[in-house]
């Protein structure tokens, strides 16, 4: 009968092959005295010894085959079998309380372990406990003179499964054997995960019982997309991931290649896709998808769960962070857009009827320049640190707009007579969500750097409806018509004025929008980082130039569902889905 | 004696990584170098030690350099830890 396991999804990809089970020795240890400290003393000495000298040969290894990463976690092992101050604990242990090295060695070791373990329980944490185990099983297998099972010793294609795959482990394998790993322990972030990522083999972590669910030669799927083991499938289960396992390569391959690449259409137009981003975190996640630049970071995350407003210097670190760590890219920063659905604990806002339709985002900004200013300081400051654009949230009228800016402009010439540098080539530009704003886009466009799309809240102002709300939810509509109408009037306001556009809402990411979008001549692109490389994909088969006569169609259809049906029409690859 | 002052301003403080850089670091000098931080102090030669004291983001602690090359090991180590995103 086939079983299900579910674990942490560590390192994408599907593999079928035989378990191959990777258990240890019996390496426990009795509380022991002896009579011969010097002796002990000695075996202990030599235990380091040969820990190290085997560490070095791992380290060797783990630099030619899985490179500078995985040595360093090697490295990290090294520096605790050199660490003078650990040997001395031992030593005076042995000396102290006549206990045997493996006695002394045991009980350093649980002394640190709980000490880190008192420490809030973070990942990173875990993962330095991890390492001090794998070095205490080294140690001991040689003061106990067994052999620890030994993951080079694999000689046929099998997916291996342990308590905990050790960082040394994993710099053993054979990677033609290797074909997946699952583990009983392990977060997310343990040096494990890392290294199972330079590994590209598909990984699921966090099982708990996989050890004693699975044995030696059980047939086993590795899901490591969805972060699921199963145990002896069925044919028809062997059936779906092989298929799964087909579409995964292909796509890998396709999205792989695209990922360091510009996006660029058949016909060899030039567009940006970028990714939305809402945290530090998410900085990694969209270099990892290959993001050509950041097209909305949400400033939000800064206020949330904090009890006053971050003051402008950890605004402006954290702002910096995102900047540095794009290069040369672009970070389009959106300055605070709270109100509406969006509360903060902080700011005394008035209970409104309609909060939608309130006090919020710019309007905060303009009538609270308490928070505006800090804010728009920390973003001039940061922008000498990569290439920082600025855009303002929720304008509805040119008034607003030039107001914005003149506190901008206000702050900016503050700074540079404090002798503070700001970056001569920020770009200053406006969300267009508001309808009244799209509609006037023609009379912004000369005052603004650039236009970034809402899509999200501009279709719902537009049909003047919640897609939040079950029952009218229908009325939103990305595809639809007049929303289109609007898009490419906003495109072509701001071309005719020479500056760009993006869209930052999730239509930027619905393949039926890109053909579209890109003929309608929209310059920029941004979304959850997920998407990146399959738009990116999509972008690469269009022919834009042939696209013209669907836009013109379109634009003249009557319903979202015409243009659904048009879109599939011109573009045959959006047929099956 | 030597002493510096430094505020760690990595997200994660001064994890596995970085502490390992730094026992490097100095280990490669004959100074008798100490880590301190909220009262407790720390031989930074000894990983085991560094990573004891848990050191978060924010941090402010002190590095003290005592022996003939007291003054070269407190650059080197300032420098790799800018070098490693620990400071500013």
């Amino acid at each position: 009968m086939s079983l299900l396991l579910d674990g942490l999804a560590a390192s994408s990809g599907i593999a079928i092959a035989p378990a191959y089970l990777l258990v240890g020795p019996d390496l426990s240890i009795k509380k022991q005295h002896t009579a011969d400290k010097n002796h002990e003393v000695a075996r202990l000495r030599d235990s380091f010894t040969l820990t190290t000298k085997e560490l070095r040969a791992i380290r060797q290894r783990a630099h030619q085959d899985l490179g500078q990463q995985a040595a360093a976690v090697v490295d990290a092992q090294l520096t605790m079998v050199d660490d003078p101050v650990l040997v001395k604990k031992i030593e005076n242990l042995i000396n102290e309380q006549a206990a045997t090295a493996e006695w002394a060695v045991k009980l350093i070791t649980d002394h640190y372990l709980e000490l880190f373990e008192r420490m809030n329980g973070n990942d990173y944490l875990n993962s330095r406990a991890l390492a001090i185990r794998d070095l205490y099983k080294r140690v001991i297998s040689h003061l106990l003179g067994t052999k620890l099972p030994d993951p080079a010793a694999l000689d046929h294609r099998a997916i291996l499964v342990a308590t905990n795959i050790t960082p040394t482990d994993t710099a053993q394998f054979d990677r033609r054997y290797v074909a997946g790993l699952i583990t009983d322990y392990g977060g997310r972030t343990s040096h494990f995960s890392i290294m199972s990522k330079t590994l590209d083999l598909p990984v699921v972590v966090g099982t708990h019982t996989a050890t004693k669910k699975i044995n030696d030669g059980d047939l086993l799927v590795v899901d490591g997309i969805h972060g699921k083991v199963i145990v002896n499938p069925t044919e028809a289960q062997l059936e779906h991931y092989r298929l799964l396992a087909g579409e995964f390569a292909r796509e890998q391959q396709v999205w792989g290649a695209l990922r360091d690449q510009h996006t660029i259409s058949r016909d060899g137009r030039r567009y940006e896709v970028g990714a939305n981003v809402g945290s530090l975190r998410d900085i990694d996640t969209a270099r990892d998808h290959g993001a050509e630049g950041i097209g909305l970071l949400r400033t939000e995350f800064l206020y949330m769960d904090q009890t006053e407003l971050p003051s402008e210097d950890d605004q402006f670190k954290a702002y910096r962070q995102f900047v540095s760590g794009m290069d040369q890219q672009r970070v389009v920063a959106r300055t605070l857009d709270i109100g509406g659905d969006k509360r903060l604990g902080m700011l005394k806002l008035p209970r409104e009827d309609n909060p939608y339709l309130g006090f919020r985002a710019i309007r905060i900004g303009l009538a609270e320049p308490t928070v505006l200013r800090p804010q728009l300081r920390a973003l001039l400051r940061a922008s000498v640190y990569g290439r920082l654009a600025i855009m303002f949230p929720m304008i509805a009228t040119p008034e607003e707009f030039t107001r914005a800016r003149e506190i901008l402009d206000e702050e900016e010439r503050k700074l540079s007579r404090a002798g503070i540098a700001v970056a001569g080539n920020i770009e200053v530009g406006m969300m267009l969500e508001v309808p009244s704003a799209a509609v006037m886009a023609d009379v912004f466009a000369p005052d603004v750097d650039f236009f970034s799309i809402g899509s999200n809240d501009l279709i719902q102002y537009l049909f003047a409806a919640d897609r939040g709300n079950s029952r009218v939810a229908y009325l939103y509509q990305e595809l639809h018509p007049a929303v289109l109408r609007l898009v490419k009037r906003v495109i072509d306001a701001a071309h005719a004025e020479g500056k760009w556009v993006g869209m930052c809402g999730e239509m930027a990411g619905n393949p039926l929008a890109t053909p579209l979008l890109t003929a309608m001549g929209l310059d920029e692109f941004s979304m959850n980082s997920s998407q990146i490389l399959p738009i990116r994909s999509l972008i690469s088969h269009l022919n834009v130039r042939q696209l013209q006569p669907l836009v013109h169609r379109a634009l003249a259809a009557r319903s979202a569902r015409e243009v659904e049906m048009l879109v599939r029409e011109y573009v045959p690859i959006l047929r099956k889905n | 004696m030597e002493k510096r002052d430094f505020t760690i301003t990595a997200e994660t403080g001064i994890h596995a990584r970085p502490a390992t850089i730094l026992v490097q670091t100095a280990s490669k000098y004959s100074s008798d170098v100490t880590l301190s931080y909220e009262g407790k102090s720390v031989n930074l030669k000894s990983i085991m030690g560094v990573m004891s004291l848990g050191v978060g983001q924010n941090a402010d602690v002190t590095i003290t350099a005592n022996g003939d090359d007291e003054k070269e090991v407190l650059d080197a180590v300032a420098e790799t830890m800018k070098k490693e995103g620990l400071t500013d």
